[in-house]
């Protein structure tokens, strides 16, 4: 059980000093982080003064040292393109994000679970196939065409829903939130579908198989022999069970979200992380580009160590298993 | 030999002329592919040809629109390029650059699966190791982060055959890690057979043994991956390109023309953004549903 925690968390670090060891050399190598400091009118002594003075000539793991000190206090630098802080603009932009994805999955799993379960009980309804065809397609399609769809049909040719934007914004401390406006939540709609539509589809595959094996088990054919309604049986026996495997796969899946976001916020022009980083993609912004990086391979580092560790929690069988090994 | 490859043929046309869906599915994948590699011969315009375009047929509808014009059949885009045209020559782009990244990824995939399996030891160790970090991601994140990164860092505006190379690159990188697995877990049970042993004992070298025996046993498994690959990869080339550090603007792939398209989708101009789109999901949905048949038809066991 300790070598299988210690094996984690070597590799779990493994990414994370890969991960960081590109970005200090996008950081230190892509571009000359003087000549974006200094107007064109420096002198040749001023750089060096300079280059001196931020410890550019040190030798490169003193550098990546102070590096990878520097990235743990969150200090990345400033951006080239807006000439803020990092640390600034990436928390100005992470409520958006996070709001997007909370609602995205939010709706995955009020949508997903419910026409699992519908498709599990009666896999040969109508609706049941009509569903599954559905989700073959939310699949296949890519989904900034998703988006695009969406779009069409709701914001240019009903009329209904914003395509574009947060809508209005309350500031609650250093938190900017659109979910306590109207058109927040009318802004929220579209890019929420449009992110949460391929987990929709992953839980809704996930619920209908695993009801289907549940409802061949003995327990359910007995809690049936003692008489018990199929709304018990259903709900309260078959659905119960199939819950853990879906919330491991959602909670896997929030890292996909969050990172998945920088289609759907280019999409919908949603002022959240992934449109930063696309922002800084295209003006070569590479502080701003270094440090979300290395903030999406944090994020999904932690999620699945959680996940490993919450495994072995659950499950005997990995730690027996491990330490045997 | 003859014999086993025909017997596998003859299986697998049975099984292919009992599921519809399949034969629909690579009835549509092969017209599109030859619609784009016939392009230069069926397209009615060449839409790179500055001398042919006239910026005052930009934004006509399509034909069977009242406004529309005969000679664009689906209409014409910002430019005045023909659209149906401009699509043909997309789809092209678009396939090679989705061809390109598999067998990028196949080659990459194998060679390091071969020889982890084959080698063992710390190289083993290293390409496993590198694998399940690179397994933490989504592919379409790494290939979006590297052209990104690549994008962001080459110079600007470049054009000719270096930022095509960098996408198949980018795309490739991101998902060789599914053959290596694959080739390595075969090679481990090829390498204790029998003839393993004997081309050893007669002193073949490694690297021949890996590539005249052992390879074509565990090849199918790898062409099954491939055919799957093949409709995510030309999924996070429209994608990237959508987003901008894709196909550059010079020679637009399908993800290009919708990324144009979606400027003018307000102003009333839906054929520009939502023909490629149509023609994009139909590739990547038909792609999907033949490999799916190819997977279940050839190999029950990857499931």
């Amino acid at each position: 059980m300790i070598s299988f925690l210690l094996s984690r968390a070597v590799q779990a670090i493994a990414t994370m000093l890969m991960v960081t060891l590109i970005a200090f050399v996008l950081f230190r190598y892509v571009g000359d982080p003087v000549n974006q400091m200094v107007g064109i009118e420096t002198s040749l002594a001023d750089r060096a003064k300079l280059r001196e003075d931020l410890g550019l000539n040190d030798p490169m793991p003193v550098q990546y040292a102070r590096f990878l000190v520097r990235a743990a206090r969150f200090d990345f630098g400033t951006s080239y393109q807006q000439k803020e802080s990092v640390a600034v603009l990436i928390g100005a932009r992470l409520p958006a994000t996070l709001e997007l994805s909370l609602i995205s999955v939010v709706f995955a799993i009020a949508a997903g679970v419910p026409l699992g379960v519908l498709a599990g009980l009666h896999p040969r309804s109508l609706a049941a196939r009509a569903f599954m065809a559905l989700s073959l397609l939310g699949v296949s399609l890519p989904t900034f065409l998703i988006g695009i769809l969406l779009i069409f049909v709701f914001s240019v040719h009903l009329g209904w829903l914003p395509s574009f934007g947060r809508g209005q914004t309350v500031q609650i401390g250093g938190w900017s939130t659109g979910l306590l406006t109207a058109s927040g939540w009318r802004s929220i709609i579209l890019p929420a579908i449009t992110l949460g539509l391929f987990q929709m589809t992953l839980i809704m595959r996930l619920v209908r198989a695993e009801i289907m094996e549940v409802l061949r088990t003995d327990y359910i054919k007995f809690a049936r022999a003692r008489g018990l309604p199929d709304r018990i049986v259903h709900f309260g026996h078959a659905l119960r069970n199939t819950l853990i495997p879906v919330i491991t796969v959602t909670g896997l899946q929030i890292g996909s979200i969050i990172a998945f976001s920088i289609i759907t916020e280019t999409v919908f022009q949603w002022p959240g992380m992934g449109l930063l980083f696309l922002q800084a993609v295209q003006n070569a912004d590479v502080p701003v580009m270094a440090a979300y990086l290395m903030l999406i391979a944090a994020l999904f580092v932690t999620i699945n160590l959680a996940v490993d560790l919450l495994y072995m929690a659950v499950d005997p069988r990995i730690r027996i298993g491990r330490a045997a090994a | 030999m003859t014999r086993v490859t025909r017997a596998l043929d003859s299986d697998l046309m049975y099984s292919f002329r009992r599921t519809p869906g399949a034969m629909i599915a690579a009835a549509l994948s092969c017209a599109l592919i030859l619609g784009a590699v016939l392009a230069p011969v069926i397209a009615p315009h060449d839409p790179f040809d500055p001398s042919g375009l006239s910026i005052l047929d930009n934004f006509l509808p399509p034909a069977w629109d009242a406004a529309g014009d005969p000679r664009f059949l689906l209409g014409t885009e910002d430019q005045g390029r023909d659209l149906l045209s401009a699509m043909l020559y997309g789809l092209r782009v678009s396939l090679a650059v989705g061809f390109a990244s598999v067998i990028f990824a196949l080659i990459l995939g194998v060679t390091l699966g071969l020889i982890a399996g084959y080698a063992g030891g710390w190289a083993d160790n290293l390409i496993m190791r590198a694998a399940d970090i690179q397994m933490t991601f989504p592919a379409i994140l790494i290939a979006l982060l590297l052209a990104g990164i690549f994008r962001g860092t080459a110079a600007h505006g470049a054009s000719g055959a270096g930022p095509l190379a960098l996408l198949v690159f980018s795309i490739g990188l991101s998902f060789w890690v599914q053959y290596a697995r694959t080739v390595r877990g075969s090679v481990l049970i090829e390498a204790n057979r029998e003839y393993v042993l004997a081309a050893r004992l007669i002193g073949i070298s490694a690297p021949a043994i890996l590539i005249r025996h052992i390879l074509p046993n565990v090849m199918g498994p790898v062409l099954v991956i491939a055919t799957i690959n093949l409709a995510l990869a030309i999924i996070i080339e429209a994608t990237l390109s959508f987003l901008g550090v894709g196909v550059p603007p010079g020679s637009p792939s399908l993800g290009t023309l919708i990324r144009v398209g979606n400027d003018y989708l307000f102003s009333g101009e839906w054929w520009i953004t939502l023909f490629p789109g149509a023609v994009l999901g139909v590739l990547a949905l038909s792609v999907n549903l033949f490999g799916d048949w190819l997977r279940d038809a050839l190999n029950p066991r990857l499931g």
